[in-house]
């Protein structure tokens, strides 16, 4: 059977799987629809905090992205995965074992104001739709690539699959549906990286074959003598104040995104969400540790085969025939030697290489057999789908629960929050639908702007509410709003409105760092002259701070 | 002093290490000394200073949670704080 034939077969299995687990976990009521029921266990948790977490770019595009950044890809390596640290041990417990539902619920309760909840709403709904974009035009991809069908179709299926599960199922649904979707990620990816591996190296183990062959350095000589950069060498692409600065951003950004903070408010207990951080950074990692791997040998293997090489000789080959007709991979005798050069200027190079192609060729060039074809392409969609199952919650549960229920009508029926959150769901897809189909061009500044903001003005308020016992809602809206304008003037002057990097040549992507520092400083200043916060806050401080009682929060 | 405020202080101790820890691995090691470090090559394979920003710090990563986790859930029996 074909690669095509194998690819619709698994990728409707899958797509059934979700459907039917979706199903299966449909909820009736507030805790199983915004928090699972508070019931799910700390290793499963973890892989779907995983799936929740690696988006389509993971997946599809960030082994590509590092292996043309060469060592400065390591902003995306070590900041998306850092930040678990922070979440491990600054947040996710003691959130937990305050033990309601939502981010904004937090901060709007912690400094006893609505107006810090509404701009906790505001962030959350901006930080989550920036966000969902990408992840419904990634299947949209996925579709088209591998099923020949249009993008906008594909954007659409997306719409129904997602929007289905979060609908009747919830956070239940979402959960369990994120945890098979991990499942089918990781096997998908495992087996590509560990053939090609097997291939270049004799060692099926990506990681170890990474660590002990001397591989990167050969890709790097092999670079020096096409004339393109040092592979192995550092701040080639971004100098060593940004990889400083981005990789902070991403950091601190992933600690403050509220999908991921939300999933450990799952877990039945607060010592719970301690183990499920590691177990997530566990998961998580044997996607980033295979990346930089799949990064090196299929660069390696693809200059290799095409760089100084004769035109007929390329020609004859299977998967450059294949991947040409995509447009991912130009080649073009443009000094008509009969020889495909690679250079680092535009007007000589002959051999143009789409990064996505890194990840989604590797099956063909590993020859592998065409079920795996179809694997990848279950797993890029399983990557995308869970994504934004998890940022659709936010977005339902931001306007239902913070902005409806606990700002204008805090009498309303069980069934009234359940149908709010339902509708918003609905409404939110299908608004993101037309941008996943035609995105601005602007999406990954966009991404950059999420993180950002969620490193500006999330994580200092939550720190502060923890670790400062003294911190009052002036100091915590000041801080934000600081933190959020200072970050939002920086990101949109330097990409939209033409102003220089004015900042040390700081790039947009790593200025949440400054606007977090911003943040606290604001905060401290402020909350120190104006007056401290209620005894009964201080109390829920001291209450937080220790496991004991989560059980009893459950029950609120 | 109460068993909470020694219980905190313990607590904010062992976080405080654990992030020296993480901040030496990842923009001490990974970034600030990583061109010199790429004058070395332990394994045979790859040079120090890419080895750390590009793989060897994830591991780091998930060993200091687990190592707080454990760490903490000692501290919460010591104390009787256990949930």
């Amino acid at each position: 059977m074909s690669a095509e034939v194998w690819t619709w077969i698994i990728v409707l299995l899958t797509f059934a799987l979700y459907l039917g687990i979706g199903y299966w976990a449909r909820v009736r009521e507030t805790t199983g629809f915004y928090v699972a029921g508070r019931g799910v266990p700390p290793v499963a948790n973890g892989a779907a905090t995983a799936a929740d977490w690696m988006s389509g770019a993971s997946f599809i595009s960030m082994a590509g992205l590092i292996s043309f950044l060469g060592f400065d890809g390591a902003v995306y390596l070590m900041g998306w995965t850092g930040g678990y640290v922070l979440l491990a041990l600054l947040l996710a417990p003691y959130l937990r074992k305050y033990g309601k539902f939502t981010v904004p619920e937090f901060v709007g309760d912690r400094y006893y104001s609505n107006v810090a909840r509404v701009v906790a709403v505001i962030s959350a709904l901006f930080v989550s739709f920036v966000y969902v974009v990408p992840q419904l035009r990634g299947v949209g991809i996925v579709l088209s690539r591998y099923l020949g069908v249009d993008v906008a179709t594909g954007v659409w299926a997306a719409v129904l699959v997602t929007a289905f599960i979060a609908v009747i199922g919830g956070m239940k649904g979402i959960t369990w549906t994120q945890v098979a979707q991990y499942t089918v990620l990781i096997i998908a990816y495992l087996i590509t990286g560990v053939a090609l591996s097997n291939l270049l190296t004799g060692n099926p183990i990506p990681q170890l074959a990474f660590t002990f062959s001397d591989f990167a350095v050969r890709l790097s000589q092999l670079q020096v003598e096409l004339g393109l950069n040092e592979y192995v060498k550092p701040f080639q692409n971004l100098s060593q104040l940004n990889v400083f600065l981005i990789t902070l951003t991403l950091m601190v950004g992933t600690a403050g995104l509220p999908h991921v903070i939300i999933r450990f408010y799952t877990v039945p207990k607060a010592s719970d969400a301690r183990w499920s951080a590691g177990w997530a950074l566990l998961f998580i990692a044997l996607l980033y540790t295979t990346a930089p791997a799949v990064a090196v040998f299929s660069k390696y293997n693809l200059l290799n085969t095409l760089a100084n090489k004769p035109v007929e000789e390329v020609q004859q080959i299977d998967w450059v025939q294949k991947w040409s007709k995509t447009g991912l991979l130009k080649l073009e005798d443009k000094n008509g030697d009969g020889i495909y050069q690679i250079t680092a200027s535009r007007d000589t190079n002959e051999i143009t290489i789409d990064r996505d192609i890194i990840v989604l060729s590797t099956p063909e060039v590993a020859k592998l057999s065409p079920i795996v074809v179809g694997l990848v392409a279950a797993g890029g969609l399983a990557a995308a789908l869970s994504t934004a199952a998890g940022l659709l919650i936010v977005m339902a549960s931001a306007i239902s629960h913070d902005l409806y229920t606990r700002i204008i009508n805090p009498q309303a029926s069980e069934t009234t929050k359940l149908t709010i959150a339902r509708v918003v769901i609905l409404l939110v897809t299908i608004l993101a639908a037309p941008f996943g189909i035609n995105p601005p061009a602007f999406i990954a500044q966009l991404v950059a702007f999420a993180f950002g903001l969620a490193a500006s003005t999330f994580f200092p308020a939550i720190i502060l509410g923890i670790f400062d016992r003294r911190m009052n809602t002036q100091g915590a809206v000041a801080g934000m709003l600081v933190g959020l304008i200072f970050t939002a003037t920086y990101i949109v002057g330097t990409n939209y409105l033409g102003w220089p990097r004015f900042l040390f040549g700081i790039s947009p992507e790593g200025i949440g760092t400054v606007g977090m520092l911003l943040n606290f400083l604001v905060a401290y200043l402020v909350s120190r002259a104006t007056p401290p916060p209620p005894v009964e806050i201080q109390k829920l401080v001291d209450e937080i701070r220790v496991p004991k009682g989560a059980g009893q929060a459950a029950e609120h | 002093m109460s068993a909470l405020e020694s219980y905190w202080r313990e607590n904010l101790s062992l976080i405080r290490n654990l992030l020296i820890v993480w901040a030496l691995v990842s923009y001490v090691l990974g970034i600030l000394l990583a061109e010199p470090l790429n004058a070395i090559r332990v394994f045979g394979g790859p040079p120090l200073g890419f080895w750390i920003a590009q793989q060897g710090s994830i591991y780091v990563f998930v060993i200091l949670i687990f190592y707080y986790a454990s760490r903490m859930a000692a501290l919460d029996r010591k104390y009787g704080f256990e949930d």
